[in-house]
């Protein structure tokens, strides 16, 4: 039979890619379509015939005419091993479907996949349980936004507090890096949980948990920038933050910290940036905060997605805050370490005015974290009434 | 004779994949309604034994113990057949090949000269490439790399060393697979264009699926015919098919197996009647 193509590999040889060429020249051929081959490359009778029984296709000596070293009949493998072949969905997140199958694995979404493969279980494969349309858009914003630790605040700032005062910093920063502990963890709990089809949300979510690596390091940082030893962790804090973590579902654990703790702790940021005794402090603070309210932000129009859909989710989400408030009823909440530091970071000086005005600020920051929770409460659904008996049931550890 | 309607094969474990695949094929043709189990070996010669004894029904072979099966039942009055082959058992060839840079530059040259090989049982890379050059004139020192011995070159490792040993300037030239050749300087054991082909032999046949004369035929047969509708586009057994090395079963044939005959007699591998000959070969 005559072959219907011919290519001529020149110089090159099969370790150095001459298969390429010669897979370019049998994919313009049917299955069965013959194509001569010639080349220079001494080794070319060698290699070329293992070449293709390795890739199922068949090999006939050439006529005497010519200078072909080899005729190629094409097989059908590659035609076979696509056969069945499906799209993993759309690229565009804007056509993220209800329930991507477990089949689709790690794929990209929008990929062409060889049928077959692991079944990989992310349990939390459903649209309306993880996905947010927004998630795109904070994710791009996220990514733009990130800072450097170790440049973004003036570290070497010459500035010296008094005594009182430096400890005061050094409480309320011991308590800011055990949160954020819990914030980094409960997202990357889930991060592995989520089908990758959804992946600006696990992509927002891997973000969120570098933010809280940085928040970590410069809440460190600040802490032991004048000294050696941190502040007190009391029994109460860690307590509530582990409710947390112990939290397994997803939609929960992002009310409980997206939407009231780190609401709430976007609050006490927006408080410690602006009664911060020292530049550094108020830096890192001001930085924190813009993250911390993208990450509030993802969780509210996630849930309020889910909302529009789920008329039982703030069932749900009343029962989480019980739950938590009941498993916190016999703690102390809040560090009483951690209270009296921000007083003072608050008073300026130890006069008794200022003790007193200082006081006041904290309560008006504990009036502005309730009115902030019974807003965003009241954007879930929650009548007003029972928006402020669920904030008031939040745990008085802020986060 | 296993009583009973499951097909039962031998196959040698070489590797730890050969469990895989064949617990694979196992499930796939279950799944088909045959009733399939498998025996492994450590070793070609015992499988072969046990096929002419009637313990198993099939074996997965290597060619050179096709040649053996072929000689034992001759002797005892059986018959073995050739049921499949893999796409990749046809038409395989030998390279012996020297170090591009060394004074030897044609077969003729390798005369009186170091000739690296695979394992004493290697087909591919021991009896046939050697009676190759016996065929062009050539009487060589043989260096031979015993790697695997009773796996009848199935393991590489004896082809790989045959390869190093000439990388290293050790031997004059070394025999091995075209496909090795083409994997041992793709993965580096050999610099991409460190060496030369010096002669290739003809083509010839590997592997094949042998089944002796005392196993139900139907039952042979309906092995032979769901191996053979295997279909590369089935994602079930395609992985199988990939470990296994081959994209389609065809049908067994013998015509690929003289060169094979030709090298056991002249290398004394077997007797005619598929006794062990080959001196100091301790499977």
């Amino acid at each position: 039979m005559k072959p219907v193509a011919s290519i001529n590999l020149e110089q090159l040889c099969f370790v150095e890619g001459a298969h390429l060429l010669v897979k370019r020249a049998l994919a313009g051929l049917p299955p069965g379509g013959r194509l001569a081959v010639s080349g220079s490359d001494p080794a070319l009778r060698a290699h070329l015939p293992a070449w293709c029984r390795s890739h199922g296709h068949r090999v006939e000596q050439p006529g005497p005419a010519g200078d072909a070293v080899a005729v190629i009949v094409r097989g059908s493998a590659d035609e076979d091993r696509w056969a069945g072949a499906e799209r993993a969905g759309l690229p565009d997140p804007a056509g993220v479907v209800r329930q991507p199958p477990p089949s689709w694995g790690l794929a990209a979404r929008g990929a062409l996949l060889e049928a077959g493969g692991p079944d990989a279980r992310f349990d939390l494969d459903e649209r309306d349980l993880v996905w947010a349309d927004i998630a795109p858009r904070l994710y791009a914003q996220a990514a733009a936004r990130q800072w450097d630790p170790a440049t973004a605040a003036g570290w070497d700032d010459d500035f010296t507090l008094p005594p009182e005062v430096e400890a005061a910093v050094v409480q309320v920063m011991t308590y800011l890096v055990e949160n954020e502990q819990a914030a980094l963890v409960v997202p990357a709990r889930f991060l592995g949980r989520i089908h990758p089809h959804f992946r600006e949300v696990a992509q927002l979510l891997a973000v969120q948990v570098a933010d809280e690596a940085r928040h970590m390091e410069v809440f460190a940082r600040r802490a032991l920038l004048r000294g050696t030893a941190l502040g007190t962790s009391s029994v109460g804090g860690r307590a509530s933050l582990y409710t947390l973590v112990a939290e397994s579902d997803f939609s929960l654990a992002s009310f409980l910290l997206s939407v009231l703790g780190e609401g709430s702790f976007v609050d006490l940021l927006s408080f410690l940036e602006r009664n911060a005794p020292d530049p550094v402090t108020q830096r890192i603070c001001w930085l924190a905060m813009q993250d911390e309210r993208r990450h509030v932000l993802f969780g509210m129009a996630h849930l309020e997605h889910q909302a529009a859909l789920d008329p039982g989710l703030r069932d749900r989400l009343r029962a989480a805050i019980e739950r938590r408030h009941d498993a916190l009823r016999d703690t102390a909440g809040l560090n009483e370490e951690v209270f009296d530091a921000l007083v003072v970071l608050a008073a300026g000086s130890w006069s008794p005015q200022a003790i007193a005005a200082g006081h006041r600020r904290v309560q008006n920051l504990q009036q502005a974290m309730d009115e902030g929770r019974q807003r965003r409460l009241a954007r879930l659904g929650f009548p007003p009434g029972e928006a402020a008996a669920l904030s008031a049931l939040h745990t008085r550890n802020f986060m | 004779m296993p009583a009973g309607t499951t097909l039962l094969m031998g196959a040698v474990a070489y590797d730890p994949k050969v469990v895989t695949i064949w617990e694979g094929f196992r499930g796939w043709l279950e799944h088909q309604g045959l009733a399939f189990d498998s025996i492994l070996y450590s070793n070609y010669e015992r499988q072969v034994a046990d096929l002419l004894a009637g313990r198993i029904h099939a074996a997965w072979n290597s060619p050179l113990a096709w040649i053996r099966a072929e000689r034992l039942a001759a002797a005892s009055g059986r018959q073995v057949r050739a049921l499949v082959m893999r796409d990749t058992d046809r038409d395989l060839t030998s390279v012996v090949v020297a170090r591009a840079d060394s004074p030897i530059s044609g077969v003729e040259d390798l005369c009186g000269k170091v000739v690296a090989t695979g394992a004493v049982d290697s087909p591919q890379a021991t009896l046939i490439p050697l009676s190759h050059l016996r065929a062009c004139g050539v009487e060589a020192i043989v260096r031979r790399f015993d790697v695997g011995v009773g796996l009848h070159g199935d393991h590489l490792g004896g082809e790989r060393d045959a390869a190093r040993a000439l990388a290293d300037g050790e031997v004059d030239a070394a025999c091995m697979l075209d496909a090795s050749h083409l994997l041992f300087t793709k993965e580096g054991t050999l610099t991409p264009g460190s060496t030369r082909v010096l002669t290739q032999t003809a083509p010839y046949d590997h592997c094949n699926m042998t089944v002796v004369d005392t196993a139900p035929r139907e039952l042979a047969e309906r092995f032979g015919s769901l191996l053979r509708s295997m279909s590369y586009a089935d994602p079930s057994v395609r992985r199988l098919l990939d470990l296994e090395g081959l994209k389609v079963w065809e049908g067994g044939r013998t015509t690929g197996y003289a060169a094979l005959a030709r090298a056991v007699d002249e290398a004394g591998f077997y007797d005619a009647e598929g006794r062990i000959t080959a001196e100091g070969y301790r499977p």
